[in-house]
């Protein structure tokens, strides 16, 4: 059925390099169609998708939805407010509903860990995983390496450094475990508290210091800084914070070299990130979104196009 | 053989039964010989030459016969979350494991925290060749503040404390508990685990939390616990006893305050030293319970600990859930696993061959649980009342949990392939004999 060898997309933690190869070569395929006067294929006529988004998102749900109604495949949007998991159903209920739907494909949100994995034992569907906790979230690290791939043409050598909360984001998780396999080297950067327990297990290098990152790395992707972690003890303040690990202009001019600026959105202007970096010539974050698009139509047709109609 | 020794649910009187060329070891007194036992009314006789008159004979030859089984922290779910598991379902689930006592905690709902409540336990079990200690909430509705009627509960017949499923958050409670039930001859049992440090998680901090994105609980969140009990029954002069010990720091501090005549003891449940915590990567919630699977360093101090005697006695916080309360995404499921028919297999295949021998295996599944709850201990010998477990040790199987007795079948080890299996139960002057 699929056209990978594997079935779902639960994590980059399963897929081989080669795999990860064919996704990004097809993404460049499906950037053309966006590229073009009408923006739709048949591809996945007659595939039906559900994009069931247990936690709140706006820009990871419309960029698959519009993923998939570029293949021509029927959508369905279904998130937790209002539904009956509301009213105390399982989660595992409410996906075995929607499959009875007769759904081929379940692009799932949800903020338990391994929650597409539980659904993958349980389900005939193909899983596709937008973000599950602090996890991965597999799309997000696939358009990070197409957008660096675009730059600098292969990632083996690239030094990324990854700054932030580590420990929290599923976007740092996807980013270390593809760009490894790929052959790029990978910095982490952050606050101890915020660098998670045996990170360096994972074959990265770890710092604290945000110069050293800048001045070691080709690239950075700068993870996006919440509140709640001020509130939780993890550190001081967002103002040391920023002072100390925010990315302005003037601690990028210390580079030998400029540096590609990435960020997974939704950015905190002033916060880990001020707005004369987020809007240089250096920053790709807008044509992250473009390829989170393109990567996303790969995805689906890879796993999902043998299921199409044979005649489309 | 007649069949009537079958039965889980109405066991069957032991009146007159000739147990024959089983070996029989029981080495706290120094028995080890292949033996044929009489008994009569739950009494053992004196070895007949013949077989007695009308005894229904039982061959056993290859078999081993010891002193029923003890497992010291159990979870029955009843009164309160009956569809996980009853007193009798339990009771049948240590029969099938061949286990004749077991310790159940208070965290019921409502909580066992008053006599009333542990007589009625203990009723509820008495058809039952198994002997079901309470061991009480240590605060009134767990809650952590008022002591509960220690001195009356100790007239019910209890000797241990505990508000497990959680710590005693206050050390002044802890410390007047321990003082209290000191004066009464009764023990505290510890669920060790700071609160703080372990908020929010659902398995072992480590490389794996990190890899699957699982929020951790760190080792020193028990052992900073632990710490805490061993400065407390130092300076109060109390017992405490250190409940499913995980982590290498906790054994470290056993063992040094063991060395100082502190007077702390400790288990240790077959899970903590078979499984680590990498076993969490299929997001199998039969993996999750609390304190959690942790690393290869741990699990190795742990049998360390289990071997020299350091944790001396084997249990398995059997841990009942139902299928819809486990079938749930890996951080909402409730921590714990069953146990109470696999921990007896599980040390005949694993522990045995890595070098635990026959005697130290009692010791830490027969004799040192009782110990530390003030029982008497069980001998096979003429005159005494039979409290028998009788086990097929070569017997090979494969852990199916449909079979389990228990109503629920939460176990990491489904498909295992197992040596040796308790064959059957005697005490209380009732008899459980399985037939293969």
């Amino acid at each position: 059925m699929s056209l990978l060898s594997q079935k779902h997309m639960l994590g980059l933690a399963d897929y081989s390099a080669a795999e990860i190869q064919t996704i990004l070569d097809t993404s460049l395929q499906m950037r053309d169609i966006l590229n073009r006067p009408v923006k739709k294929v048949p591809t996945l006529r007659g595939v039906t998708v559900v994009n069931l988004f247990l936690e709140n998102s706006t820009r990871t749900r419309t960029s698959f939805e519009l993923a998939e109604k570029r293949l021509s495949a029927d959508t369905l949007n279904f998130s937790a407010s209002g539904s009956a998991l509301a009213k105390g159903e399982t989660m595992l209920d409410t996906a075995l509903n929607i499959e009875a739907m007769k759904v081929d494909v379940v692009v799932m949100r949800h903020k338990s860990p391994g929650s597409p994995h539980f659904l993958a034992r349980h389900l005939e569907s193909i899983i596709i995983n937008a973000g599950d906790g602090r996890h991965e979230h597999p799309t997000q690290g696939l358009l990070d390496m197409m957008t660096l791939r675009d730059k600098y043409g292969s990632l083996k050598g690239l030094r990324v450094a990854l700054v932030g909360d580590i420990l929290h984001s599923r976007v740092a998780m996807s980013n270390i475990i593809g760009l490894k396999k790929m052959g790029a080297e990978v910095i982490v950067c952050g606050p101890s508290t915020l660098l998670p327990r045996g990170i360096e297990r994972m074959g990265v290098e770890i710092t604290n210091s945000l110069d050293e990152a800048i001045r070691r790395a080709d690239a950075l992707n700068i993870l996006r800084i919440q509140l709640e972690r001020q509130t939780a003890g993890l550190f001081p303040s967002l103002r040391e914070y920023h002072k100390y690990f925010g990315v302005t202009r003037a601690r990028l001019e210390q580079a030998s070299a400029p540096l590609t600026i990435l960020h997974p959105g939704p950015m905190n202007r002033g916060v880990e990130i001020t707005s004369d970096v987020a809007d240089s010539e250096h920053s790709v974050i807008l044509q992250q979104v473009t390829n989170g698009v393109a990567v996303r139509m790969a995805v689906l047709y890879l796993l999902a196009g043998g299921r199409a109609e044979p005649s489309a | 053989m007649t069949s009537k020794y079958t039965r889980f649910d109405k066991p069957a009187r032991a009146e007159n039964l000739l147990l024959q060329g089983a070996r029989v070891i029981d080495p706290l007194h120094g028995t080890d010989q292949v033996m044929n036992l009489h008994i009569r009314d739950g009494v053992l006789q004196p070895t007949p030459t013949d077989v007695p008159a009308g005894a229904d004979v039982v061959d056993l030859r290859g078999h081993w016969i010891t002193p029923g089984w003890f497992d010291l922290h159990v979870h029955l779910r009843e009164p309160g979350k009956e569809v996980a598991e009853t007193i009798a379902t339990g009771c049948m689930a240590a029969m099938n494991g061949g286990i004749t006592g077991i310790a159940c905690m208070p965290n019921t709902n409502p909580p066992l925290d008053d006599a009333a409540s542990v007589n009625w336990v203990r009723d509820q079990a008495r058809s039952f060749p198994v002997d079901v200690h309470v061991v009480a909430a240590v605060t009134r509705g767990r809650a952590g503040k008022e002591l509960v009627d220690m001195s009356e509960i100790v007239e019910a017949g209890v000797r241990a404390f505990s508000d497990d499923g959680g710590p005693v958050k206050s050390s002044a409670v802890l410390s007047n508990a321990v003082q209290y039930a000191n004066m009464l001859g009764a023990r505290i049992f510890e669920h060790a685990e700071d609160i703080y440090l372990a908020e929010g998680g659902s398995m072992n901090e480590s490389e794996w939390s990190t890899r699957l994105g699982i929020s951790g609980m760190p080792t020193i969140a028990e052992a900073i616990d632990v710490a805490r009990c061993v400065l407390i029954s130092e300076y109060t002069g109390g017992a405490i006893h250190i409940c499913h010990v995980s982590a290498r720091e906790t054994v470290e501090l056993i063992r040094n305050a063991k060395r100082k005549g502190i007077k702390i003891t400790g288990e240790v449940c077959p899970h903590h030293l078979l499984l680590t915590d990498e076993a969490c990567q299929t997001f199998d919630t039969n993996f999750k319970m609390n304190p959690p699977l942790r690393g290869e360093a741990d699990r190795q101090a742990c049998w360390d600990a289990f071997l020299d005697g350091t944790l001396e006695v084997y249990c398995t916080d059997h841990a009942p859930h139902s299928w819809e309360d486990k079938t749930q995404e890996f951080d909402v499921a409730p921590f714990g696993i069953v146990g109470l028919e696999t921990s007896l297999s599980l040390a005949l295949t694993h522990f045995m061959p890595k070098g635990l021998s026959l005697e130290q295996l009692l010791d830490r599944a027969v004799y040192a649980p009782r110990r530390i709850l003030s029982q008497p201990i069980p001998r096979i010998a003429a005159g005494e009342q039979a409290n028998l477990t009788i086990i097929d040790a070569t017997h090979k199987w494969k852990v199916n949990p449909d079979d389990f007795k228990s109503l629920s079948r939460n176990t990491p080890y489904g498909g295992w392939e197992l040596t040796g299996k308790a064959r059957g139960v005697i005490h209380r002057g009732m008899a459980l004999i399985q037939t293969f």
